[in-house]
């Protein structure tokens, strides 16, 4: 469905896309990974034929993003990261007006609009100005607009980004709802979001791709390293016996403390041999120490911060205690 | 073809869902509808005292072609305030990466925006001229040579409406778009004063490209084609730098 090869796009000095080539098919959700200013906008830029790229190619369905923008722009419906309201039209207006501008038939409008606004749960504020709506509302209005002429791809930029949490529960729920009719290409930098609800990750930092993989084989990846959050369950934490507890869990290599004792409670990275998945012997081991398990995950933020090649803020603290200790 | 009307409509209803649109009829009206009542003013006087000698005045000439020039010059000054939006205002809110990233073309969008500001202004002066009606209830004005000053009125705005839209490209900022347009709207009108004091060959040049010679023909009711010509042709320089300019924006981006 979408098809990318060595993209790259240049600024008069930097590099914002550098060779990335990916493909993605028809129906996935996609996950694009990397921290701010990755070059993951200008990626997206480049597919909805905002912007040219400077070398490379990308094609959507089958046309040519530089040769065929028309037949692209057809097919693609696009949420940039502020969504693009007139704030001084009504929803019903504003709907009306992307929809003439996708090029729906004048006769099959009305109805379009009314489908979107009751697909994205926008129906009861139709009559109101976009300037009286709440950020969610918004952010909605946003989404009807990419699927109004119900394209074969959708691209959104941080979808979520400056939502509160029952709304963005609400978002992601609407995008899943979605996919299967269409190809989703979705950017991030939390990911959270990427476990919420895609496929595929594409991870990129620096303008470079860093990985393609399924969730799954993300997920298998960060098997090996686990964060856990451990409590007594009664009385005061006693340190070293918790640490040992992990430690002598079959299959754990090392174990790290993350983060200082708060509250009665501590953190551990724990990692185990490769390939191995200790998360159970771990659970078993710890409940086994009449210790409470508040926590368990597997450690896809390792992952993350190793392929995205930033330090994590939080290790750093950790690597100093473990000097002094 | 629907594209455009898309667009047009779309900034038509944009100008009157502020109280842009209404203040510029209401400001254009007002201060036409002044120059209106001091123009029949001095005409009244002055038709007495030509009626004492036993001579006679025209209407057309003493009252239609100078309130014409009239029109002519304040819509220099309001022109920039109905252009300085249909671009920046888009690049500001960001519904510009909308406009680009639907399946119309540059030229449909940018004409659609024009023709807006082109009805915008007719609309201004449509409204202005209800005072003209007052003559013929009073008087015998000739129609013809008033409707061509009409159509200099539409063609000088079409010219200017463009070269502003072009402007409005340029920056996410109203204020510096209508200044800008403002600024290059007075020098196209006050470049011929050089003519009064040179004949070298720069000098002739200035003056042609003003825009006031070339208005005073239609305003005395003439249809000069070299006029016309000077009209379409700062129109489509104006359009085709618009659509040059949305180009690179889209290379810089």
């Amino acid at each position: 469905m979408i098809r990318v090869e060595g993209l790259t796009k240049r600024y008069a000095q930097n590099l914002a896309v550098d060779r990335i080539s990916f493909e993605v098919e028809k129906g996935r959700i996609v996950g694009f990974l990397g921290p701010n200013g990755a070059g993951k906008t200008t990626t997206m830029r480049m597919l909805t034929c905002y912007m040219p790229p400077s070398a490379g190619k990308a094609s959507v369905a089958g046309f040519d993003c530089v040769s065929q923008p028309q037949e692209v722009k057809k097919r693609i419906g696009y949420l940039p990261e502020t969504p693009p309201l007139y704030p001084d039209m009504t929803v019903d207006e504003y709907l009306l007006f992307v929809g003439a501008l996708k090029g729906i038939p004048a006769g099959e409008l009305a109805r379009r609009v009314s489908d979107v606004e009751e697909r994205c749960a926008v129906a009861d504020v139709k009559a109101k100005l976009i300037s009286k709506l709440s950020k969610g509302y918004r952010q909605r209005v946003g989404l009807a607009q990419a699927i109004i002429h119900n394209p074969d791809v959708l691209i959104l930029d941080e979808p979520t980004s400056g939502l509160d949490p029952r709304q963005i529960m609400e978002t992601r729920d609407l995008i899943k709802g979605l996919a299967g009719d269409h190809t989703i290409i979705l950017s991030t930098h939390i990911l959270q979001e990427v476990e919420a609800m895609c496929e595929q990750v594409i991870v990129i930092a620096k303008g470079q791709l860093r990985a393609i993989e399924t969730l799954d084989s993300l997920i298998a990846r960060g098997v090996g390293a686990v964060d856990v959050e451990i409590e007594p369950r009664e009385g005061e934490l006693n340190f070293p016996m918790v640490k040992k507890v992990l430690e002598q869990t079959p299959g754990v290599t090392t174990v790290t403390q993350t983060g200082e004792v708060r509250n009665n409670r501590v953190r551990f990275a724990v990692e185990s041999s490769a390939g191995h998945d200790a998360r159970g012997d771990i659970a078993r081991a710890v409940v086994g120490a009449n210790l409470n398990l508040n926590e368990l995950r597997s450690g896809l933020e390792k992952i993350y911060l190793e392929l995205t090649g930033t330090t994590p803020a939080a290790a750093v603290p950790a690597a100093a205690e473990e000097t002094e200790a | 073809m629907r594209n455009i009307w898309t667009i047009c409509k779309k900034e038509m209803k944009s100008y009157f869902s502020s109280p842009v649109g209404y203040l510029l009829l209401t400001m254009f009206a007002l201060i036409i509808g002044f120059f209106f009542w001091n123009v029949v003013g001095y005409f009244a006087m002055m038709g007495q005292r030509q009626m004492q000698m036993g001579g006679n005045m025209n209407v057309n000439e003493f009252v239609v072609r100078p309130l014409i020039q009239n029109m002519s010059v304040v819509g220099l000054f309001l022109i920039p305030l109905i252009t300085m939006r249909l671009f920046a205002e888009e690049k500001r809110q960001g519904t510009i990466e909308l406009l680009l990233t639907s399946p119309i073309s540059d030229i449909e969008m940018l004409v659609g925006k024009w023709l807006s500001a082109v009805f915008m202004y007719g609309a201004m002066v449509a409204f202005a001229s209800i005072s003209f009606f007052f003559l013929f209830a009073y008087g015998n004005p000739d129609l013809k040579p008033m409707l061509v000053g009409f159509l200099g009125l539409m063609l000088q705005a079409g010219a200017l409406l463009s070269l502003g839209l072009f402007i409005s490209t340029t920056t996410k900022n109203q204020i510096i778009a209508g200044s800008t347009t403002f600024g290059v709207s007075l020098l196209l009108w006050t470049f011929e004063w050089v003519a009064g004091y040179e004949t070298a060959a720069w000098a002739k040049v200035m003056s042609y490209i003003s825009v006031i010679p070339h208005f005073e023909s239609f305003a005395r009711g003439v249809i000069d084609t070299k006029d016309v010509i000077y009209f379409v042709s700062l129109t489509f320089l104006g359009l085709f730098l618009t659509a040059r300019s949305l180009e690179s924006l889209r290379w810089r981006s």
